[in-house]
């Protein structure tokens, strides 16, 4: 797979400059303002439920206009605007050095003993996570901008050839592991070369993954087959997004028939709350959901032995899902989780393992979509 | 003392038993029948006059004495100085005894009293001058200083001895007297000339009045030009804590600023009755105290001056040091806080001036009942035959003219109607239409309050604490007679945190010491809603915190629930009153607290900020290669801007701050909480400071001498010159003319805090 090809990274140093150019300013405006008496902040566009927007015309989540200023002189606030400034100044560097950091890297970077005290600049990666989301949003560039990539996370199989940072990937030849799906799948990492497949099946966890990998599945049916460790990361569902706006696949979403497997479709289809102002990189509103369905108990004569009661929490859950204003109109989901919440149980992918270790990829899937019985 | 009337002294002795065989003609029930004098009857029934327990004797015969030399001292223009000493007559009797004899020995510097009518007022009951006026006094009945020493006489056979010197330069007189019961008289058995005044036989009764006088504090030269000293043989029981002598002269001092008091206790404590038989249990300190004493009670038949001195020895070494504390009041620059001294407890005078006089009031037509206005009428008629009118007019407060004018046409009677033709039907029309009519309310000149500076004072030399408010409310009416309410706290410092308050309760500057559930100010503390400003208090109780509730009572007739004047009654207009001003002292409380908590809140918010600019210059510095200092010190800059609050307490190094709005906080004293460390060698073991928290119990005489023994207290400072050298100056700037303000030695909760500050505005 050694055949190297040239990517497209010419744009990356004035791309850089541009990045460079914004942590500039976010420091010298550090430096007006202290010289001006001023307090010093940072203008942070809010991450949170009330900024983020509903566009029902492209179906997917969008960040509101909402800023919120990130203060020094604010006890709630201080730490993170200290933080938010580190980061600035790590990613400063990242750039220079013109390497890429992973999410912890950059953690660790930042992370020290704030002077003449016991205090951590940063105790969690979450923390530094958290910062560096809202770094993206202030800064209005990606994190591959800033030099960050996180952990590879899920993996992918299938009839399709890529290049990756100028390797030749063919997703047909990946054994049994499949190819590990970056977090950075820019179109100057990946790029797309033969695709016979005609849709993509993503399914929740890397158990499923893995039996249909082993019955072959993309083969019989011309599919790429790909999942995302339960919630799907960025570099997953930016894929997803790719193959279907790019090669124009369908995406197929196979979940656990539970709250948890709806907020993840709900998640690939329209896009997050935390990331909302990503959503047009990442959302696909026309993923479809094929299963597992309430319904399939019944339909497909199931055990009582796959049931998994529903939780307290899960029933809050399932109804704060219901009310998401994209389900709210949508009588096939309303249908779906009424039906959860009556039967009171949930029932995971693995459990059509009952019926037969190959049910799912010899039987279920194949007559689901042959009946293009699914939710969108 | 008891409010008296005349029926209940002529009741006869016996009544006839069963009626059903005659035993005894009318004719020999006459023989028998014969009036009672007041002195018999309450030589019987001595608890209605508060000598129902020997504890409770040794404290009313102390209170009666005081009472009578303040109200002495303040009528005749003298700022009071009173010396309390008790002398244990019976050293040899083990401590836990029932009760022993002691000597009680009041000295006051006022008036002195004619020597004609010495026997008057120690050798009758009710005889008095403060029975018939309404005017605001301590006593009320003229009954107390003589029952005690009735009740001396009855409990040991020994007279009263009386000093009195009427005039600078007149010679003392010294007068023993012993009543006789059945006359209601008193019998002089010793009537000589003398110049011992103060009688110089207390300065070598114990070995601390020897040290005290040695230095200065008790009798010093020209503090006791004229005056009077009773000392009182009696049956009693010393024993600190609630309900004592101590805790009595504590309060007194504090409701009475303008006075100094000098208290020399017995040279032992009675053991506590409930905790006879907790001596495995107790501290090591308090064991080697009882150690000491069996000790020197071994050697029982040495004179008492001796076992004293050599126990006075055991307490620690005089340093003469104390003339210093001596006088508050006299500006000598030290503060005026109570203190322990050489084995005798301190109460310095912290005001100069006394309270204002007040003036004697006619009743006023609302507050008479029936029985008293024919009583008035019958008087007037004997006196002056005038008209009803005249009457009206003469005799009470607020009838005018026109409203005299006008009862008389309501009552059907013109304005030249005799009083001769005034019958019973009349007068109770008249006594109907002085519940009816509108008058104003009766005049407030004769009402003294404490004040709210003096208040302060008190509470500031007798309670340990970190911030102090007091208020006075405008006088008021109950029945028909004027009453004024006020208030004070202490919050805060030393007092116990996790403990209901302490209430302390005073009637015309009385301390009331018992009966508190009954009182109305208690009620009132407990009906206060605490919860407002900031305080614990569960429902229907006292507020638990680290305060002390001060209520004062002013009263031309403060109306107690018994004779025993222990609790004052719960009439609504007072309870009222009371809630009022403790509302005002809890809002300058609830407003302390917040600010205070903003101080420190502001205080953590610079720390964080200074923290992070570090930091934030670095990687600013990082990224443009600003000047990394020059943004230092200006976002530096910034932040103590921003945190200005918190620089009241950082830049002046713990002073007392100022208010940014000081009207708003009128009558406030706040001690600062951090202060710069006192310079050692002020520390002296013999002088301790008095924190009037509570159980006062832990105030162990012997524990003094030793200060690691108890352990918990923190070395005492003197309390003098060094103690207080902050303290003067800013206080005395700030309170204008009050020279009483604090030091406060020994702090524990303070870690450095011996010299530290407090003004008042």
């Amino acid at each position: 797979m050694a055949k190297r090809t040239k990517t497209s990274g010419g744009k990356r140093p004035e791309r850089d400059a541009k990045t460079k150019g914004r942590i500039s300013s976010l420091a010298d405006a550090v430096v007006t303002r202290a010289n001006s008496g001023r307090e010093p902040a940072i203008e942070i566009p809010t991450r949170a439920r009330s900024n983020t927007i509903w566009n029902k015309k492209r179906g997917i989540l969008e960040m509101g206009s909402a800023t919120q200023e990130r203060q020094l002189f604010n006890l709630n606030q201080a730490r993170q605007f200290m933080q938010t400034l580190l980061h600035a100044s790590t990613i400063n560097d990242l750039i220079d050095a013109a390497k890429t950091s992973s999410l912890r890297g950059v953690f660790y970077k930042a992370k020290h003993t704030v002077a003449g005290t016991k205090e951590n600049t940063f105790d969690e990666q979450d923390e530094s996570d958290t910062i560096l989301e809202d770094l993206e949003v202030a800064l209005g560039s990606l994190r591959e901008e800033l030099h960050v990539f996180a952990e590879n996370r899920g993996s992918m199989v299938g009839n399709i050839t890529l290049v990756d940072k100028g390797d030749e990937i063919d997703c047909r030849r990946m054994g049994s592991g499949g190819y590990a799906l970056p977090s950075i799948v820019e179109p100057d990492v990946i790029e797309f070369r033969k695709c016979d497949a005609k849709f993509v099946l993503h399914v929740e966890k890397g158990t499923v993954w893995n039996r249909f990998n082993e019955d072959r599945f993309w083969e019989k049916h011309g599919c790429i087959l790909t999942h995302g460790a339960g919630q799907p990361p960025r570099g997953c569902r930016r894929l997803l997004q790719r193959l279907h706006t790019e090669l124009k696949l369908p995406i197929i979403c196979l979940l656990d028939c539970d709250p948890w497997g709806h907020y993840i479709y709900s998640v690939i289809k329209q896009g997050s709350i935390s990331l909302a102002f990503e959503s047009s990189r990442l959302a696909i509103p026309e993923a479809r959901f094929l299963g597992i369905r309430a319904k399939d108990f019944v339909a497909c004569k199931l055990s009582d032995a796959v049931k998994i009661s529903l939780t307290d929490t899960d029933i809050k859950r399932a109804k704060e899902i219901a009310a998401y204003p994209w389900f709210a109109g949508h009588k096939g989901w309303q249908k779906e989780i009424d039906l959860l919440l009556t039967n009171g149980f949930k029932m995971e992918v693995e459990s059509l393992i009952t019926k037969d270790i190959s049910y799912v990829t010899e039987t279920y899937v194949p007559e689901r979509l042959k009946a293009r019985d699914w939710l969108e | 003392m008891g409010r008296m009337d005349a029926a209940l002294i002529e009741m006869p002795e016996r009544k006839p038993a069963k009626p059903s065989k005659r035993r005894a003609s009318a004719e020999d029930l006459a023989q028998k029948q014969r009036e009672i004098s007041v002195s018999e009857f309450f030589a019987k029934n001595r608890h209605l006059l508060g000598f129902d327990s020997p504890r409770k004797a040794l404290l009313t015969a102390v209170k009666e004495a005081v009472d009578n030399s303040l109200d002495a001292c303040e009528e005749a223009g003298i700022l009071p100085s009173i010396t309390v000493v008790i002398e244990d007559l019976q050293p040899g009797r083990p401590a836990s005894a029932r009760s022993g004899r002691y000597r009680v020995t009041v000295v006051d510097n006022g008036p002195g009293i004619v020597r004609k009518q010495v026997e008057n007022i120690f050798g009758r009951l009710l005889y008095g001058s403060k029975f018939h006026r309404l005017k605001m006094s301590r006593g009320q009945q003229g009954i107390g200083i003589s029952a005690a020493g009735m009740y001396g006489l009855i409990t040991t056979g020994q007279p009263m001895v009386i000093h009195t010197k009427p005039g600078a330069k007149a010679k003392a007189h010294h007068i023993e007297l012993a009543m006789n019961t059945r006359t209601n008289r008193a019998e002089v058995t010793l009537d000589r000339e003398t110049d011992d005044f103060p009688p110089s036989r207390l300065l070598a009764s114990s070995s601390a009045a020897k040290n005290l006088g040695a230095a200065g504090e008790l009798f010093a030269e020209g503090e006791f030009t004229t005056g009077t000293s009773v000392s009182i043989e009696l049956e009693g029981r010393y024993q600190r804590g609630r309900g004592s002598v101590d805790e009595f002269l504590e309060l007194t001092a504090i409701a009475n600023p303008h006075g100094r008091f000098v208290f020399v206790p017995p040279s032992r404590e009675s053991e506590a009755e409930d905790e006879q038989l907790e001596l495995e249990q107790e501290l090591p300190s308090k064991r080697r105290r009882r150690g000491a004493e069996a000790d020197a009670e071994g050697e029982g038949h040495a004179p008492q001056a001796d076992r004293s001195a050599k126990a006075g020895a055991k307490r620690g070494e005089g340093d003469g040091d104390g003339a210093d504390e001596r006088d508050g009041a006299a500006g000598s620059g030290i503060a005026a806080v109570t203190t322990e001294l050489l084995g005798a407890t301190i109460f310095p005078r912290a005001v100069g001036e006394l309270p204002a006089e007040t003036r004697e009031i006619q009743p006023h037509p609302r507050g008479i009942e029936l029985g008293t206005l024919l009583q008035m009428l019958k008087e007037y008629e004997a006196a002056e035959k005038g008209s009803l009118y005249a009457f009206l007019q003469e005799r009470f407060c607020r009838i005018s003219a026109a409203s005299a004018a006008s009862i008389c046409k309501v009552v059907g009677v013109t304005s030249r109607t005799r009083i001769s033709a005034v019958d019973t039907t009349l007068a109770e029309a008249i006594y109907r239409e002085f519940q009816n009519a509108r008058f104003p309310s009766p005049p407030t000149d004769c009402l003294s309050p404490i004040g709210v500076r003096q208040m302060l004072a008190g509470m500031l030399k007798g309670v340990r604490a970190e911030f102090y408010a007091a208020s006075s409310r405008e006088p008021a009416i109950y029945r028909g007679r004027p009453f004024q309410i006020e208030a004070a706290i202490a919050f805060g410092g030393d007092l116990p945190a996790d403990e209901p308050a302490r209430v302390i309760r005073f009637a015309n500057r009385v301390p009331l010491l018992f009966q508190q559930s009954a009182c109305s100010s208690f009620r009132g503390v407990v009906e206060t809603s605490w919860r407002n400003y900031d305080l614990q208090q569960p429902r229907g109780s006292l507020p638990v915190g680290p305060i002390v509730i001060m209520l004062h009572v002013a009263s031309v007739w403060v109306p107690f629930t018994s004779e025993s004047k222990e609790a004052i009654a719960d009439y609504d207009e007072i309870r009222k009153e009371m809630k009022l001003a403790l509302m005002e002292c809890g809002r300058k409380l609830g407003g302390y607290l917040r600010k205070r908590s903003r101080m420190r809140r502001e205080g953590e918010r610079r720390d964080v900020f200074e923290r992070y600019i570090g930091e934030i210059v670095r990687a600013v510095h990082a990224i443009n290669g600003t000047n990394e200092k020059q943004l230092f010190e200006r976002l530096k800059q910034q932040a103590k801007r921003r945190t200005a609050i918190a620089d009241q307490v950082l830049d002046e190094d713990g002073k007392v701050k100022k208010e940014e709005d000081p009207s708003a906080l009128e009558g406030v004293i706040i001690v600062g909480e951090t202060a710069p460390p006192p310079p050692p060698e002020i520390e002296a073991p013999s002088t301790r400071t008095r924190a009037a928290g509570r159980g006062t119990r832990s105030n162990a005489p012997a524990s003094k001498s030793k200060p690691g023994a108890t352990g918990s207290k923190s070395p005492p400072s003197r309390g003098g010159k060094a103690g207080t050298r902050g303290a003067g100056a800013s206080t005395r700037a700030a309170a204008g003319d009050s020279p009483g303000s604090s030091a406060s030695p020994g702090f524990r909760r303070f870690k450095r805090a011996a010299d530290e500050q407090a003004s008042l505005f």
